[in-house]
């Protein structure tokens, strides 16, 4: 697994209280792992965060899965 | 229409002198000071450096801990206290129809840790907005109400009343009168403070309204003594379930006492000083013993708002004197702050609970701390000092002023069928 993919499990271990063997590329936020709307946004402002890059609220409404966080994070992280 | 009358059946207390009703109970009539040093931020640089904090919470016994950083603190302490209270009520056991369980909630300040923090992430970044989601949502003082509620289901009447640190009377009397009126036939009331923080010390000591007595914590509320020199800050939360009479007697509910009247009134002063006089505490006092329909003779105890304040202590003092002539010699008066601290906008649901455990109990709670005479209070008044005293308390009565000038008192006594 890369760093970034790392980093991504560990934020959302941290922010949704879920188990590290929920956090599968696969799983959705909303569906799966029990996030509410705001708890993706905090999700998305901690991806912006931890890896400096600001994610257009556009773009933000097309990551919600793991995998799709993930992936984002590789092409856009500085 | 016929008004309905009002009881309360269930209790819930997190305060610094105990985390549960029995503890709270134990350390008001034991006159345990629960003023110490403060651990919640590093005070050393502020005039003041204690308070009435809540002693051994640990959110994660009582909240998983993604709920838990949802809520501030006046929050978790609203939930602690109203699921005690729910429990001791035995709501859920006893399948109380949830659309008439309602939520009335007093906080004078809400999530000020988290504004705190929220605003100084915003100072200390580069301009750019990265406000969490949460911010608002655990910040605004309602939210205290609406936690409950969701957690339970109840779906009855639900707000948050703000009027200082008169707040939490202010929901009991709000909660009153609409079971009186019918609207429901429950509701969870009480408030939850949190402001030991930076701001909330730096702020109340900025109007020099904190004691500043760092070398004894522990004595420094003191009211009504001689040498007091302003109130100590307290947190925490308590709950009272208030249902309609004939609704608690019908499902066999333990009946700790009566709600016959709750009043309400302005000194239309000053943004902070009390009316010198106390002509607001004096209304205040006149209108929730008429609107009763009880005799002033038949008050057995006042549960005062008794700060330690300079002035605060002098003019409600004065106010009794007035309302209640002669009797004031007769009654136990006693300020529960100089044990407590001050909780804000808690203060009158933890007064409220004194009040009604004191009428439970036949025991006044203490003012502790009394070392030396105010000569400009009138001796022969029974201020309670040092020691709890054996009474019967049929009547018992709790004064809460504000702020702002808002002045609320509400009357409780033992249940008469």
């Amino acid at each position: 697994m890369s760093e970034i993919a790392e980093k991504v499990k560990a934020i959302i271990i941290d922010k949704l209280g879920v188990e590290e063997s929920e956090v599968t590329p696969e799983a959705s936020f909303t569906n799966d792992l029990g996030a509410d709307s705001l708890d993706t946004v905090e999700l998305i402002m901690e991806f912006e965060k931890e890896f400096n890059v600001s994610i257009p609220d556009d773009q933000a409404e097309n990551i919600a899965t793991v995998g799709q966080a993930v992936s984002y994070l590789e092409e856009h992280a500085k | 229409m016929e008004l309905k009358r009002v009881v309360v059946t269930g209790l819930g207390a997190l305060t610094p002198l105990g985390n549960t009703v029995s503890e709270y109970w134990n350390g008001l009539k034991n006159g345990v000071s629960g003023a110490a040093p403060i651990t919640r931020f590093d005070a050393s640089k502020f005039k003041t450096q204690f308070a009435c904090e809540i002693k051994g919470y640990d959110p994660e016994n009582y909240f998983d801990r993604k709920e838990a950083r949802k809520m501030d603190l006046f929050s978790q302490f609203a939930m602690v206290v109203a699921d005690e209270a729910v429990k001791d009520a035995r709501l859920v056991e006893d399948n109380i129809d949830l659309d008439r369980i309602g939520v009335i909630w007093g906080s004078g300040i809400g999530g000020l840790r988290t504004f705190q923090e929220e605003c100084v992430n915003f100072a200390n970044g580069d301009g750019t907005p990265r406000f969490n989601p949460f911010f608002i949502p655990k910040m605004i003082a309602d939210i205290s109400a609406g936690h409950i509620s969701i957690k339970h289901g109840f779906r009855g009447p639900n707000f948050v009343t703000v009027s200082a640190c008169a707040s939490a009377t202010n929901a009991l009397i709000d909660s009153y009168n609409y079971i009186r009126l019918g609207m429901a036939d429950v509701i969870v009331s009480g408030g939850s403070e949190a402001a030991v923080t930076e701001a909330g010390v730096g702020g109340f000591n900025a109007l020099k309204a904190l004691s500043e007595r760092n070398d004894s914590p522990e004595t420094a509320s003191r009211p009504f003594d001689a040498d007091r020199d302003g109130f100590v800050l307290g947190e925490g939360a308590g709950a009272i379930i208030l249902e309609e009479y004939e609704h608690a007697k019908a499902r066999g509910a333990k009946i700790y006492a009566e709600l016959i009247s709750g009043a309400m009134s302005a000194d239309a002063y000053h943004i902070t000083a009390p009316h010198p006089e106390g002509r607001g505490a004096f209304m205040v006092m006149k209108n929730v013993l008429e609107q009763s329909g009880i005799n002033p003779e038949e008050v057995d105890y006042i549960n005062v708002h008794g700060t330690s304040t300079p002035l605060g202590d002098l003019s409600e003092v004065k106010a009794i004197k007035q309302v209640f002539g002669e009797h004031a010699y007769n009654l136990n008066i006693s300020s529960t702050k100089s044990m407590t601290g001050h909780l804000l906008g808690a203060a009158g649901a933890i007064e409220a609970i004194a009040s009604i455990l004191a009428i439970q109990h036949n025991v006044v709670p203490p003012t502790i701390n009394h070392f030396t005479d105010d000569e400009n209070l009138d001796s022969r008044l029974n201020l309670t000092f040092n020691k709890a005293q054996e009474r019967e308390v049929k009547v018992a009565l709790s004064n809460t002023f504000g702020f702002g000038g808002h002045n609320t008192s509400v009357l409780f006594r033992q249940l008469k069928d």
